[in-house]
C-alpha cells in the first residue's frame, strides 16, 4: 500500500532550492504518438490497419507484415507484470538522484511487451493497467497502476513525478470575482491544496459570492489585476516562490464578430485582459514557477489555461472574442516550450459555452462553472496536458480532426 | 513459439552450408585494456592494425581485406578509416554488431578469402572509453532504446539485464549463487592473465554482498567499460604457412539475428535456431569440444548458451552449471581468460575477446593458464540489446591446425 504523503513542513529559506532536471525527453517523430495520446490522457498503440498487429516500440513499419499503414488507436491497456527490477544505480543525473527507481516488463493483452515504470503497489507476476503520462521532459512514458485503485494510490513518488496532483499544494487563482473562479477555488480547497490564494482586483467592491468564497477552507484573498502589471508582478514578489499551480480565471467574454462589431474597445479589453493578462501572468510568475520545478513534494507543477473550445476554430456569434482565445492558445504552446527545463506543465483546458450570464442567449449544452472546475483538477490529477470539458468541446474536437474546412463552414449560425 | 520454431526449422534446412576448407584465422592480438583512455577509438585501431602487419612482416598495403567493428570510432566509417590508416583495401566490412562483432567478422572474412575477394583479411575490433562516453552511448544506442528503453531509469543494459535476470530465475529456478559460481571461476581463469582489469581473487561472499546495481544485477554480475583493441588476421592456409604464423581451422560458425520474435521475454538466443547445424557442419558434438568461450555480457546469458548451443537443455542451465568447476584445469573450462566479467568489456572489442583467446589456446601460446591438450573450441557471441532483448547471436567452432 501506497504510504499517504506527509504534509511538507515550512520551508527552511537557507536550504539551497534543488535544480530540476529532465529524464531523456528526446523521441523519434513516430513515438511522439504515444506523447500525443499521453497528453490527452488516451492509451494508445499503434495498430497495423492491414494485419491487425499491435505494435511497440513505435516503429515505421508494422514488424507482422511489412505495412507502413500504423497510426495509433486507442486500444485495452490490461497487462501481466512480468519482471521487475530495482535500478540502483543510473548514468542519468535526474534518476540518479531519484533511485531506487523500479522499472518492469509488462505484457499487454493485447500483444506486445512494454518497458514500464512501475507504481509502488504493482506485484511481480499481478495484473496490471498501463497509461501513458507525460514524465519531467514532457515525453510519454508507460507507467503500470495496480489493476484496480488502492489507497493513496496518486500519492506513489513515481507517479506524482507525472501528474500535478493539488494535493498539498498551493495554487492561485487569478481571478475570483467571476463563477468560475470561486467555482475553482472550491474545487481545488476540496482536492487538498494546502492554500488557495484567490486573486481580487478592487477587493473593496462588492460582488455575489463573496462569503462563500471567504468561507472554503484554506482560502487566501490575496490582492491582483491580471489589467495592471504592477499588480501582477508585486503579487508575485509576495507569493510567487511559494505558488505551485496557477489557475487563470480571468475572462471576458462578449459577442460579436470581427466585421460585424463597431469600434475597437471592446477588442482591446479582449486582448488586455485575456492576451496580455496571460503575457503579465507568465512573465512575473514564470522564471520561479520554472526554478522551482523539483522542490520537494509541493514542487512547482502547473500552469492552468482555460480557453474556449472556439480557440481551435472561430465561432463567428463571438467571432472576437475566439481571436482573443486562439493568441492565448498560441502562447501557451510557448509557455510549455519555456516551462518544460523545469519540468512544469502547461494545462490548456478547452470548454464550450459556460453556464454564466455572458452565454445566457446560447442553447444548451453548457458547462458549469463546478463541472469545469471538477475537469481542471482531474485532468492535473492525471498529468495531462489538453482537457476538452463538454460536449461542444468534445464535439468541436471530433470534428476538427475529421475536417476542419467542414467545421469551418459548419460555425455558422 | 512453437509457430516460429517451424519458420526457423525451415530456414535452417535446405542446402548444406560449404565448409571452410583452406581457409585459417591466425595471429591473434589484443592492445592491453585500460579503464579509461584519452585516446580515439582510432588510436586503439591504429595499434592493432600495426601489432597485425608488424608480427606478419606485412606492409599495410600487403593487407587487401579489412573488416572493423567499433561503436566509438563516428563520425567515421570504415571507409575514411582506409584512408586513415593508408589501407587499400579491396574487401572492406563494417561490422558494429557489438557481442556477436568477433565471430560474424571471421565468418565474412572466411567466405571472403574462400572466394577470392581478399588474400589477408584483417578483422579489427575496438573502443575507447572516456569518462562520460558511456553514458552516451547508452542513451543513443538504438530508436528503441532511445524511444522505449533509456527514459525508464537509465539504468542501461543493467536494467535490460535484470529484468531478463530475474525472468529466468522466476521460470528456471536459477539463484545468485549459480551466478556467482560462474563469476568466480572466470576471476580464477583470470588471475594469470596480465592485462585484466579484475584480478583479484573473488570469493562468494564478495560477489554475495556486493552492491545491488538494478536486482537482481550486483556489482560482479556486470563488466566493467573499458577501452581496448582485439585483432586477428583471416587468409589461405598456405598464406599464412609461408608467413610462419600458427593458424586454426574455422569448423563451423552460426549467426542469427531477432530470433523468437514472439518470446514475451528472452529465455534463449538464435543459437537454439542454429544449434544443430553448427555441430553436423563441425563434425563434432557438445562432449568434443575441450573448452568453451561463451560471451559473458552478462552469467545468465551465459547459463542461455549452455542451453541453447547443446550442452544442456533448456532449464537445466543452472543444475549444469552446479555440476561443473569451469576452471582450465577443471572440468568444463570456460571462459579461460576471465572473460570481459574479469578482463573488461572494451566496447565491441568485447565480441572478440572469447575467439581469440580461443586462437592463443589451440595455437599453443596462451597468456594465461593453458587448458590442458585443447584441440577444439566452440566460441559464441552476443549482441545489441536493441529494446528488452539482445538480438544478434552467433557461435563459432575452432580447431586446432595439426
Amino acid at each position: 500500500m501506497t504510504e499517504p504523503l506527509v504534509r511538507p513542513k515550512r520551508k527552511n529559506p537557507l536550504r539551497r532550492t534543488r535544480q530540476p532536471l529532465s529524464p531523456q525527453g528526446v523521441r523519434s517523430r513516430t513515438a511522439h504518438g504515444l506523447t500525443a495520446a499521453a497528453a490527452e490522457g488516451r492509451f494508445a498503440l499503434q495498430v497495423c490497419l492491414d494485419c491487425g498487429a499491435v505494435v511497440y516500440p513505435p516503429r515505421d513499419a508494422c514488424p507482422s507484415c511489412l505495412s507502413a499503414r500504423l497510426p495509433f488507436r486507442d486500444v485495452d491497456r490490461g497487462g501481466t507484470l512480468l519482471a521487475e527490477t530495482t535500478v540502483q544505480t543510473s548514468t542519468d543525473p535526474y534518476f540518479r538522484e531519484r533511485t531506487p527507481w523500479r522499472v518492469g516488463s509488462v505484457k499487454l493483452d493485447v500483444g506486445p511487451v512494454v518497458v514500464a515504470h512501475l507504481h509502488g503497489d504493482t506485484v511481480e507476476g499481478g495484473r496490471v493497467r498501463l497509461e501513458f503520462k507525460l514524465d519531467k521532459s514532457g515525453s510519454a512514458v508507460a507507467i503500470a497502476l495496480p489493476a484496480k485503485d488502492t489507497e493513496n494510490m496518486a500519492d506513489d513518488p513515481h507517479l506524482r513525478e507525472m501528474t500535478c496532483d493539488p494535493k498539498f499544494r498551493r495554487v492561485l487563482i487569478t481571478d475570483g470575482r467571476n463563477v468560475v473562479g470561486q467555482a475553482m477555488a472550491k474545487a481545488f480547497s476540496d482536492a487538498g491544496a494546502s492554500i488557495v490564494f484567490v486573486g481580487l482586483a478592487d477587493a473593496w467592491k462588492p460582488f455575489p459570492g463573496l462569503d462563500a468564497l471567504r468561507q472554503i477552507e484554506r482560502v487566501e484573498i490575496v490582492p491582483l489585476d491580471v489589467t495592471d502589471t504592477e499588480s501582477v508582478t508585486e503579487q508575485a514578489e509576495q507569493n510567487g516562490a511559494r505558488i505551485d499551480i496557477i489557475v487563470n480565471t480571468a475572462e471576458h467574454v462578449r459577442s460579436g464578430g470581427v466585421v460585424d462589431r463597431h469600434g475597437l474597445t471592446v477588442a482591446r479589453e479582449e486582448m488586455d485582459i485575456r492576451y496580455l493578462g496571460l503575457l503579465r501572468l507568465a512573465q512575473a510568475f514564470g522564471p520561479v514557477l520554472r526554478s522551482r520545478g523539483a522542490d520537494g513534494v509541493n514542487s512547482a507543477a502547473a500552469f492552468v489555461n482555460l480557453l474556449s473550445v472556439h480557440a481551435l476554430m472561430n465561432w463567428p456569434a463571438y467571432g472576437s472574442h475566439s481571436a482573443t482565445e486562439a493568441a492565448c492558445l498560441s502562447a501557451a504552446q510557448c509557455m510549455r516550450a519555456e516551462l518544460r527545463p523545469g519540468g512544469v506543465k502547461v494545462l490548456n483546458v478547452f470548454f464550450g459555452p459556460l453556464e454564466t450570464e455572458w452565454f445566457q442567449t446560447v442553447p444548451p449544452p453548457k458547462v458549469s462553472p463546478a463541472a469545469l472546475a471538477s475537469a481542471v483538477v482531474r485532468a492535473l490529477k492525471q498529468g495531462v496536458e489538453d482537457a476538452f470539458v463538454g460536449d461542444v468541446a468534445e464535439d468541436v474536437r471530433q470534428r476538427l480532426a475529421v475536417n476542419p474546412k467542414a467545421l469551418e463552414r459548419e460555425m455558422v449560425g | 513459439m512453437t509457430q516460429d520454431l517451424n519458420q526457423a526449422g525451415r530456414m535452417a534446412s535446405g542446402k548444406t552450408r560449404k565448409s571452410y576448407d583452406g581457409v585459417v584465422a591466425c595471429l591473434p592480438v589484443t592492445i592491453p585494456y585500460r579503464r579509461y583512455s584519452t585516446n580515439s577509438a582510432h588510436w586503439w585501431l591504429g595499434r592493432a592494425l600495426h601489432e597485425l602487419v608488424t608480427r606478419a612482416g606485412l606492409r599495410p598495403t600487403d593487407i587487401d581485406g579489412f573488416a572493423v567493428s567499433s561503436f566509438t570510432v563516428g563520425p567515421d566509417t570504415a571507409v575514411g578509416l582506409t584512408q586513415h590508416f593508408g589501407l587499400s583495401p579491396r574487401w572492406l566490412d563494417h561490422i558494429p554488431f557489438g557481442g556477436a562483432s568477433g565471430i560474424v567478422a571471421l565468418r565474412r572474412a572466411a567466405r571472403a578469402v574462400q572466394a577470392g575477394d581478399a588474400e589477408i583479411v584483417a578483422c579489427v575490433a575496438a573502443d575507447t572509453n572516456h569518462v562520460d562516453s558511456f553514458r552516451k552511448t547508452l542513451s543513443t544506442f538504438s530508436r528503441f532504446a532511445q524511444d522505449a528503453v533509456y527514459p525508464y531509469g537509465s539504468g542501461g543494459a543493467n536494467a535490460s539485464f535484470a529484468l531478463i535476470t530475474k525472468n529466468y530465475m522466476n521460470s528456471y529456478g536459477a539463484r545468485r549463487e549459480d551466478f556467482a559460481k560462474l563469476c568466480i571461476a572466470q576471476r580464477d581463469n583470470a588471475l594469470s592473465i596480465p592485462h585484466a582489469l579484475m584480478k583479484k581473487k573473488l570469493t562468494m561472499d564478495e560477489y554475495m554482498s556486493a552492491r545491488p546495481i538494478a536486482d537482481p544485477i550486483h556489482l560482479f554480475d556486470c563488466v566493467m567499460p573499458c577501452a581496448g583493441a582485439e585483432a586477428l588476421l583471416v587468409c589461405r592456409e598456405d598464406t599464412a604457412k609461408s608467413l610462419n604464423l600458427p593458424f586454426v581451422r574455422i569448423l563451423s560458425t552460426v549467426e542469427r539475428h531477432n530470433a523468437f520474435p514472439a518470446d514475451p521475454m528472452q529465455v534463449r538466443g538464435g543459437w537454439a535456431v542454429d544449434v544443430d547445424e553448427l555441430w553436423s557442419m563441425a563434425g563434432r558434438k557438445p562432449g568434443d569440444v575441450d573448452f568453451v568461450e561463451t560471451y559473458d555480457d552478462y552469467p545468465v546469458i551465459v547459463m542461455m548458451q549452455l542451453e541453447d548451443l547443446g550442452f544442456c537443455k533448456k532449464g537445466e542451465g543452472p543444475d549444469f552449471v552446479r555440476s561443473h568447476s569451469f576452471t582450465n584445469d577443471g572440468s568444463f573450462p570456460h571462459n579461460t581468460s576471465g572473460g570481459q566479467l574479469s578482463v573488461g568489456q572494451a566496447g565491441a572489442a568485447g565480441g572478440s575477446l572469447g575467439l581469440i583467446e580461443a586462437m592463443r589456446q589451440l595455437t599453443a601460446q596462451p597468456l594465461g593458464t593453458a587448458v590442458p591438450d585443447a584441440k577444439t573450441c566452440l566460441v559464441s557471441g552476443f549482441g545489441m540489446i536493441n529494446y528488452d532483448r539482445g538480438l544478434s547471436s552467433c557461435a563459432a567452432i575452432l580447431a586446432r591446425a595439426a
